[in-house]
């Protein structure tokens, strides 16, 4: 379970960035954090594994107060802790397996990373992920040599390869195709759902959030504006979130477009070609 | 909107935003010129008595002799070419630490204002300077030659591999830190693979760089092919001189097609 508690961040001599936060998510949510740009998502994820330092307030993860930790400690419990980037952020001259048994980073010590002596059991796991995200003919690749779908999917198995317990992911599909953001965010889904993983995913496309999350999060100027199920997002909803604008397009659209069993299975196995 | 549309866009400013003053400093300048040409004295006569001499240079060059000083123009080269390599590999081993603790990215402030002053200081003086300093405290020879392509060495690199450093994609270090990597598995798995074909680049130019400084500095006592070279100069032996620069020339020019074509292969 996650706990916010009146988390803020200002950023020297600025406005504040986040005012206050309070949040609390159960394990196994998927949590959609929407808002419009400059709203706090991106400060909002990486306050929680102090990417970026919180000014004030606290953040726990299963009971461990992550913003009191020491160096030493906060590096343990970022192990926990799998992160998904929005320009995917693979280390690109390094090989797809590289990249993800670089997700055992904080388990193994220097000496073993340095010569790329992982263990066995975690270049088991690394394979059944490849496998598990359809990349598994990928291994010896160069991560840039890879599409902007394939890098994500590696992406995703870098972070899980952390054996992590939640995810944080910052605008997962905001350089992807409309086609790959759709599988790319079913992908995360349905992990979590197989993991009970707890996930914040920051996102742009509310349709897409609409469609693929449990609860969304509003965000606007640093402050939550509304928090509540998928459905409840109506128009004064949303123009609380981003501002005054006409909706109704969007939201029909949103009604038109329910997800098919089909439509489901014919993506997946495009995604695995 | 009224409905009017605007028709003058800003110029990018000039330097100097006032006229007269802009024309001031160009009148100034172009006197300046004049002057400073007019007191440069050119001795017509001399250069008149130079021109033999040149030529006689000119000639020795046109007719190099590799045959009358062979031993000690071997002797010469070995030494450079030993100064060089030497020089090269230990300036790149201590440019590495000194490169990361100079990248401000990665560096905490303490460290990084002692590394930027140990480049601060290899870069301020100028080879031929260090090597009369070296020559005086470890006597002729090439052991001050490779003490002072050392030094310069590790000035050279790690200025050049802490900007590297304070370049890279932040987003795949930030990806790395956010896995729990500790310090040095960040620079092993984000920034080495990222600032690599660079240093290697930069490491390979550097060897030819070292070795054509080899022949400068020898001529202030630093040992190596310079002595030689000097040596036959002061003897008016100018077809060994020649035959000396010639060698010179073409191991840079091997070096730099070696190091293209390394180049190439590892990008």
């Amino acid at each position: 379970m996650l706990r916010i508690e009146g988390l803020s961040k200002r950023y020297r001599a600025g406005v504040p960035v986040l005012r206050g936060i309070t949040l609390e998510v159960p394990a196994g949510q998927v949590v959609g954090v929407i808002g419009p740009s400059g709203a706090g998502k991106s400060t909002l994820i990486r306050c929680i594994n102090r990417l970026v330092e919180p000014t004030t307030g606290r953040v726990s993860l299963k009971d461990i107060d992550i913003t009191a930790l020491s160096r030493r400690r906060l590096r343990q419990a970022r192990r926990r802790i799998g992160m998904i980037f929005q320009e995917f952020a693979l280390v690109e001259r390094l090989s797809v397996m590289e990249n993800v048994l670089s997700g055992r980073l904080g388990y193994v010590p220097f000496w073993r990373s340095f010569t790329r002596r992982f263990p066995q059991a975690d270049i088991e796991a690394a394979f059944a992920l490849l496998d598990r995200v359809g990349l598994s003919d990928f291994a010896d690749q160069r991560a840039d040599a890879l599409s902007g779908g394939q890098r994500q999917r590696v992406g995703i198995a870098r972070a899980l390869e952390q054996n992590p317990d939640m995810l944080l992911v910052d605008e997962p599909t905001a350089s992807l195709d409309p086609r790959t953001a759709r599988q790319i965010m079913r992908l995360i889904r349905e992990i979590c759902e197989e993991r009970g993983l707890l996930a914040l995913i920051n996102i742009h496309d509310v349709l897409l959030a609409q469609q693929f999350v449990q609860r969304i999060v509003g965000l606007r100027g640093g402050e939550i504006v509304f928090d509540g199920p998928p459905a409840g997002l109506n128009e004064a909803a949303l123009t609380r979130i981003y501002g005054e604008e006409d909706w109704t397009a969007m939201r029909r659209a949103a009604d038109d477009a329910p997800e098919t069993g089909e439509e489901r299975s014919e993506e997946r196995m495009a995604g695995l070609i | 909107m009224s409905g009017a549309i605007a028709r003058h866009w800003r110029r990018k400013p000039l330097l100097i935003a006032s006229r007269p003053l802009r024309w001031a400093l160009y009148g100034g300048a172009l006197v300046y010129l004049a002057v400073a040409v007019s007191s440069v004295h050119v001795n017509w006569l001399r250069l008149y008595d130079g021109l033999p001499r040149g030529w006689r240079f000119v000639q020795g060059f046109l007719a190099p002799n590799f045959l009358a000083r062979w031993e000690d123009i071997l002797i010469g080269f070995q030494e450079s070419l030993t100064m060089t390599v030497t020089a090269t590999a230990v300036g790149i081993l201590l440019a590495i630490p000194v490169g990361l603790g100079a990248a401000r990215n990665i560096s905490p402030l303490p460290v990084y204002l002692v590394c930027r002053f140990i480049i601060a200081a290899a870069r301020a003086l100028q080879e031929i300077i260090v090597a009369i300093l070296f020559v005086a405290m470890f006597g002729f020879g090439p052991f001050a030659g490779f003490l002072t392509l050392s030094f310069t060495t590790i000035g050279f690199l790690a200025k050049l591999l802490a900007e590297d450093i304070e370049d890279i994609d932040e987003a795949q270090a930030e990806a790395i830190r956010a896995t729990g990597a500790g310090w040095w598995q960040l620079v092993n798995y984000a920034i080495q693979p990222q600032v690599m074909p660079r240093l290697i680049g930069i490491g390979l130019y550097r060897i030819d760089i070292n070795f054509r400084e080899s022949a400068v500095i020898g001529i202030v006592g630093a040992g190596g092919i310079g002595a030689t070279l000097n040596t036959a100069m002061e003897r008016y032996e100018y077809d060994s001189a020649a035959a000396i620069l010639m060698v010179i020339i073409a191991i840079v020019m091997l070096c730099e097609y070696g190091s293209g074509h390394i180049r190439r292969r590892l990008l």
